[in-house]
């Protein structure tokens, strides 16, 4: 009798335990359900292909065309990715690497409270510091640009390949470096030749979760961009991110309206990019047997 | 030529440069901020209702509003993330269920805190009206606890595997079931771990904006129910700057989150060091 009663209790729990298991699996589910179901009419009155290369975005002449955002999005990415993957990769090389314990008890912290600022204030910071920088040093009218944004997020997306790459440099054997020390190669020969070579798979992971930060961050984005519908050409000019179109536009968008439902594909493209972009490299850290970020 | 010497000296140089840039970044945002912050910040910007749209008076309102909404994305996510932890380390083995777990965990992650936004603004604004006030501090709380939810999990499943299998063992052989061993052995020991990540995500919660920027109000509003609308520090800071109200009282509530970050974060590590040491003994 006691065995049984036991038994069922043990039982119960698992199966609630089972429930709350799922609700992650549940709301990601739901998620993708309601933004494809908010989002899919719009390819009634527009072909997927006019809307997401379609140069001109209007909403009051029912016109919807993605290219400029899409553009925005992937130029300050790039931008962003140039400047932290090299000052990533270098700091993380150097706190696994060189650091004496002093350093690294210095820039660890550093870099956790780098992630752990709101995206709010580092927008807040980039409009007033950055762009007011831009504005003096390339004497343009507004230093509300592309390089702007790049330059926010490229701080915002460097703990990320930063805490990464430095375990995946961790990662690498003792033995491959002392063998590589042993045959007489120098400190910048190993690091170069046997150390970032062994640690590139998770260095991209790094890589690849920061570019998926980068492509989502809506605030930060939103204050230092100029928010102007068209395509940039060049590093100073205005633009729109996919992000900041739909922050921007939600509000006066009436709920079933075409206009309501163009931001809706805007953020299934938003989350597609990101759900492949984030199995990738969680695909990547799970075979290295890297702790996750 | 450049000898091997010299390429090595080069190397050093430039790391150690990138680590000094880094922590050039975070001294200027954070000097910047505490020095503009610090121009508005006092008793009567922290404990005073705004007035003249946010021009006078203080943030008291915006406070209240993160302080609950942020409560409320805890009181939901936490448990839920406790028990999933505790299902994934101890009651299933790994296997094709907990890979979807995991991957649907992760991809939660990943999502773009906007693309939350906007499923909160239809499930809780549209669908659940009735129910959640449409845009009340209930609705971004619940938003909020969607964003959390996989941070708590992790964490809590990263702390209950570290708890020693020999004690989970001493326990059996004491004839503890498995629910007691889970309740008096595997709870308690990864007790410090969870507290920790559930202080953490407090943290990214209050720092969170894009989610709950349609659910939250743009005037001061004095939080009476979770089923009415309230403000944000966060959303605030953003209206105060996009609008361009006043960037002195934005860079006040700047401040004030960042301390609130820090306190937390330090609060975190002193917890997680306290309960540790007092296990030991």
């Amino acid at each position: 009798m006691i065995g049984k009663k036991q038994f069922n209790a043990e039982a119960i729990a698992k199966r609630t335990l089972f429930l709350f298991a799922i609700t992650g699996a549940l709301i990601l589910f739901l998620i993708v359900v309601f933004i494809f179901k908010e989002g899919l009419p719009i390819f009634n009155q527009i072909n997927p292909v006019d809307f997401m290369l379609g140069g001109e975005w209007s909403p009051s002449k029912d016109v919807y065309g993605a290219l400029p955002f899409i553009a925005a999005t992937i130029l300050i990415t790039a931008g962003a990715l140039m400047i932290a993957v090299p000052l990533g990769i270098s700091c993380s090389v150097f706190l696994a690497e060189i650091a004496p314990k002093w350093a690294r008890e210095l820039v660890r912290p550093a870099i956790e409270l780098l992630a752990g600022i709101p995206s709010i204030v580092y927008g807040l910071f980039a409009l007033v510091v950055i762009v007011n920088t831009i504005e003096v040093s390339f004497d343009v009218p507004t230093g509300e640009s592309i390089l702007a944004g790049s330059l926010i997020l490229a701080i915002m997306i460097l703990p990320i390949i930063i805490s990464i790459s430095q375990d995946s440099i961790e990662a690498v054997p003792r033995a491959y470096k002392e063998g590589s020390y042993a045959m007489g190669a120098t400190d910048t020969q190993t690091i170069t030749r046997i150390v970032i070579p062994t640690a590139t798979p998770g260095i991209v992971a790094g890589i690849i979760l920061g570019m998926g930060r980068a492509i989502g961050e809506t605030m930060a984005v939103v204050l230092v961009l100029g928010n102007v519908e068209k395509i940039p050409t060049n590093l100073l000019d205005q633009g729109e991110a996919l992000t900041s179109v739909i922050l921007l536009e939600m509000g006066e968008a009436a709920v079933g309206s075409p206009h309501y439902n163009a931001l809706f594909a805007l953020s299934m493209i938003l989350f597609m990019i990101v759900f492949s972009l984030s199995s990738i490299s969680n695909h990547i850290i799970a075979k290295r047997g890297l702790r996750p970020g | 030529m450049i000898t091997a010497n010299t390429a090595d000296r080069l190397l050093k140089i430039l790391l150690w440069a990138s680590a000094f840039a880094i922590i050039l970044v975070l001294f200027s945002i954070m000097g910047y901020v505490f020095l503009m912050g610090a121009g508005v910040m006092n008793l009567e910007f922290i404990f005073t209702t705004a007035k003249n749209n946010w021009k006078e008076g203080g943030i008291i309102t915006a406070i209240e509003g993160t302080l609950i909404v942020v409560s409320i994305a805890v009181l939901f996510a936490a448990p839920i993330g406790i028990g999933a932890a505790i299902y994934l380390a101890e009651f299933t083995r790994e296997g094709k269920t907990t890979k979807i777990i995991r991957l649907a965990a992760d991809s939660l992650n990943a999502i773009p805190s906007i693309v939350f936004g906007l499923f909160g603004l239809t499930l809780f604004i549209h669908y659940l009206k009735d129910y959640t006030g449409g845009a009340s501090l209930l609705s971004a709380g619940l938003t909020l606890s969607f964003m959390i939810l996989p941070t708590i999990m992790r964490t809590s499943e990263v702390s209950i595997r570290t708890v020693p299998l020999q004690e989970k063992m001493g326990s059996y052989a004491l004839g503890a079931t498995k629910l007691q061993t889970v309740k008096n052995i595997v709870i308690p020991g990864a007790l410090p771990g969870i507290f920790t990540g559930i202080i953490l995500s407090l943290g990214r919660a209050a720092g969170e904006t894009a989610p709950i920027v349609f659910m939250t109000a743009l005037n001061p509003i004095t939080p009476s129910s979770i089923f009415r609308g309230g403000n944000a520090l966060t959303t605030t800071l953003y209206y105060l700057t996009s609008e361009g109200i006043s960037i002195n009282r934005a860079f006040g509530i700047a401040l004030t989150l960042i301390l609130i970050v820090l306190t937390l974060n330090y609060s975190a590590r002193f917890v997680n060091n306290y309960l540790t040491r007092n296990q030991r003994r």
